[in-house]
């Protein structure tokens, strides 16, 4: 990789920069966030790194001298040792190893004043790379009110570098931040941290390699890259960046030092805290004995035994609810307005293609999507305040054991839950699962979760096929019906998690090494930004797709187009006739309702003679053993745009017009269908049953995948969840229909 | 040997060493490290994972790990 910017760190300050480049790093739980909102007052731009599912957000402010300064917020990390994808980022954008960027004029390390040891890690890692850097203390009084007093001045001779205290929630110190970004570059003093002497010379010897290879890079970061690669096990990353010559060097030294019996990688963690803890010992005064901390008492209820996990369904259950009954009227309100634009446009433009194709495609299309948005904005909401107050981790603590048992971790728990309002924002909650390895698992069983689009069909299921009663003489047995298909979706998923974890997405088992930050009071506007932030992404990425698949799916079901079928001509011609025959007074209900049947019966024609009504015929081999019909399967076709389309689907191929899952006639058309190839009746409780389970499994949502492509980069995944969920749909199907009969139900 | 999942809650000792070949190195980052002063807090409702306090924060890991970390309890020389 080429290097843009090979000029001298000590030449960097003499020469005026056309444009500052700041990188922002810190550990997790620091509030980088608020710091960096606060930075670029939101003049922001998120996105991804090239490749990867990293988030990228860039910000951009403005030097009194009208210097333009762009912030690049470095993911949240431990350590810059590249083993987690955030870790290698992190490290990359730190020495400008990045597509389409350059190295940093300067880093702005944020550490939290209240936990400052363990932020040193990290701090002395971003200081060996020997760029212009500067500390800044964030959490201050948060310190305080633990009793922690630390004197920033000593801290800052004990670094070598500029050290600003603040409260970044509060605005303090922003402005001193503020001037020192855009101020004069300081250069960090020598290293000051001691390696064992094996891995010493060995991460010398690399360093000189690295200084024929590249004489551009300081050298601080040759032997900041010498390092890394040198505790690397495998560090694809650097095999790349670095020539094969000095790679073979790495491993040579690496056997040596493992035949001497010496952990380079334990040798640097010692080395660096064995500086850093009597550092912190030097700067810290503790003005007061440790109390017990607020977060503590928080934590006696809320990781509690008994009310720990009580309290944790309960946040849950406030969560749903909100999300349904807050979503409700603004769902509604979407879906009046999708229909009312419908109709404007239908009023002013004429009959015809173009027409259908912005009606019933493309604006019924994605709005069959967008009305989702009122849930996703209400659940990221609410995730938001979970991460923003640390009660994330708890809840991951609460719930770990139980998800260890499938091979997922307490981290998925919020996601999959998610997955119950809506399989996108659970999907995009995954953000927060560390591990790669089980962040894929989660967002490949995510979709398995009985989301709110699926009510629909149940509810046309059920109605049409389970009588109601009850059982037990409480328990209606409509009711219980949904409770087992909520049931079966999430046994589905625990079975998934498994098998993908045992059998496909394999790697290290992932140690589940998790801080429990203090309790915070969340800053509302980091919250309502992050919240608007990741809907956008949902709209603009996801949106493209599903536009485009709205269009195909509105082609597939338009055209071919046939004629009119004569007799359904005749027939209109003929109440025609009788209409105008009633002439002067209204015309009789019954004939109008008659005309509105024959365009019913004209719309359930031209879908059956369309693309779509072919491929229903084209797959229906490959679902009569489930005991569908081709008409089931243009309803699963129509589907794949979104879940509940399959009912507005069955209304038009049944000729009932705009059908919804209440209408009685749709039930009733349905009880009254027989196949003709049996003729016996087409919707057995059997069929319904086999088309129920199908629709628990099935990836009809390509809202869905659109996400998965996005979350994570490649069509690979996205393609895997929809083929696997979909083989694995019809094979229970299969088993239900199949073992159904043999078991003697018709 | 006593380790650290041996320790009850309210208990603290001293990492003294490493049962198994080479410790995680998530763990020794985080600052769990021999002669790190900890604490174990309390246990997961369900007993597993466990939270426990180093370098003045929490952390929480899993029993499996917790007895791969060799301890001297406070008090007791090792």
């Amino acid at each position: 990789m080429s290097e843009p910017a090979r000029t001298p760190i000590s030449a960097a300050s003499a020469v005026p920069q056309p444009e500052r480049l700041v990188a922002l790093a810190g550990n997790p739980n620091v509030g980088k966030t608020t710091v960096f909102n606060r930075l670029t007052r939101l003049r922001q731009k998120v996105g991804n790194y090239p490749g990867v599912t990293v988030e990228r957000k860039t910000g951009s402010m403005v030097g009194p001298d009208g210097m333009p300064i762009t912030v690049i917020d470095v993911p949240g990390t431990y350590s810059l040792n590249p083993r987690s994808l955030d870790e290698e980022v992190a490290y990359r954008v730190l020495i400008g190893a990045i597509e389409g960027s350059r190295r940093p004029d300067l880093v702005v390390c944020l550490i939290d004043a209240s936990n400052l040891e363990r932020n040193l890690y990290l701090a002395s890692q971003v200081l060996d790379l020997g760029k212009p850097t500067i500390v800044a203390l964030n959490m201050v009084d948060a310190a305080e009110g633990a009793g922690i007093e630390i004197d920033a001045q000593k801290l800052s001779e004990e670094l070598g570098v500029p050290v600003i205290p603040m409260v970044a929630s509060r605005g303090e110190g922003l402005e001193e931040l503020q001037a020192a970004i855009c101020g004069p570059l300081p250069i960090p003093a020598r290293r000051k941290w001691k390696l064992d002497l094996a891995v010493e010379e060995s991460t010398h010897a690399l360093a000189h390699r690295l200084e024929r290879d590249l004489p551009g890079l300081s050298p601080q970061q040759r032997f900041s890259d010498a390092l890394r690669a040198l505790t690397q096990k495998g560090a694809a990353f650097f095999e790349v960046h670095h020539s094969p010559a000095f790679w073979s060097e790495v491993r040579e030294a690496q056997a040596a030092l493992d035949r001497a019996g010496v952990s380079s990688e334990q040798a640097e963690i010692s080395g660096r805290y064995a500086w850093i803890t009597p550092l912190t010992g030097r700067v810290v005064e503790r003005t007061s004995l440790p109390t017990t901390a607020l977060t503590d008492r928080i934590d006696a209820v809320l990781t509690h035994r008994v009310a720990g996990p009580l309290f944790f369904f309960l946040i849950l259950a406030l969560i749903f609810q909100s999300v349904f009954a807050w979503a409700g009227p603004f769902m509604d309100a979407i879906d009046g307005a999708t229909a009312s634009l419908g109709d404007q446009v239908g009023a002013s433009l004429p009959q015809g293609p173009i027409r259908s194709l912005l009606i019933d495609g493309i604006i019924a299309g994605v709005g069959a999507v967008i009305i989702f948005l009122p849930q996703i904005l209400i659940l990221f909401f609410f995730l938001g305040l979970l991460e923003d107050t640390g009660y994330m981790a708890r809840a991951a603590f609460i719930m770990d054991r139980i998800m260890k048992r499938v091979g997922l971790s307490g981290r998925s728990v919020v996601p999959l839950l998610s997955g119950f309002a809506c399989a996108i924002p659970g999907v995009m909650a995954a953000r927060t699962i560390e591990n790669q390895r089980d962040r894929l698992v989660t967002i490949m069983v995510t979709p398995l979760m009985t989301c709110s689009a699926r009510l629909p069909v149940y509810a046309l299921l059920i109605g049409a096929f389970i009588p109601a009663g009850t059982l037990f003489g409480f328990l209606g047995t409509q009711g219980l019906t949904l409770l087992a298909l909520y049931v079966l979706g999430v046994s589905f998923a625990v079975l998934a998690a498994w098998a993908l974890k045992r059998f496909v997405i394999k790697g290290e088992q992932s140690v589940f090494v998790m801080e429990l930050p203090p309790y915070r009071l969340p800053r509302l506007r980091d919250v309502l930004w992050r919240m608007l932030e990741r809907s956008k992404l949902f709209l603009t990425r996801a949106g493209t797709i599903i536009f485009a698949v709205a269009i195909v799916l509105w082609f597939l079901a338009t055209y071919p187009q046939v004629g009119s079928k004569p007799e359904i001509e005749e027939r209109r011609a003929e109440l025609s006739a009788l209409l105008s025959g009633t002439s002067g007074g209204e015309p009789s209900e019954e004939l109008q309702a008659r005309l509105a049947e024959l365009d019913d019966e004209q719309a359930s024609y031209a879908l059956s003679q369309s693309a779509m009504g072919r491929l229903g015929r084209f797959i229906e081999p490959a679902i009569a053993p489930l005991g569908y019909d081709w008409k089931i399967g243009v309803a699963l076709i129509a589907s794949l745009a979104a879940r509940e389309v399959a009912v507005s689907a069955l209304g038009t191929i049944y000729s009932m017009g705009d059908a919804d899952e209440t209408s009685s006639p749709l039930v009733e058309r349905m009880r009254a269908e027989v196949n003709p190839k049996t003729g016996r009746p087409t919707w057995t409780p059997l069929v319904a049953a086999s088309l129920t389970v199908f629709f628990v499994i099935a990836c009809q949502c390509l809202a869905t995948v659109a996400v998965v492509r996005r979350e994570t980069a490649s069509w690979r995944w996205p393609l895997f969840m929809f083929g696997y969920m979909t083989a694995l749909a019809w094979a229970a199907a299969f088993v239900t229909y199949q073992g159904g009969r043999l078991l003697g139900f018709a | 040997m006593s380790t650290l999942r041996d320790l009850k809650p309210g208990e603290r000792g001293v990492v003294v060493g490493w049962a198994g070949a080479s410790p995680p190195t998530r763990l020794l980052e985080m600052g769990v490290l021999q002669g790190t002063e900890i604490e174990v807090v309390k246990l997961a409702p369900l007993g597993d994972p466990i939270e426990v306090k180093l370098r003045g924060y929490h952390l929480s890991l899993r029993k499996q790990e917790a007895e791969q970390i060799e301890i001297a309890r406070a008090g007791e020389s090792s």
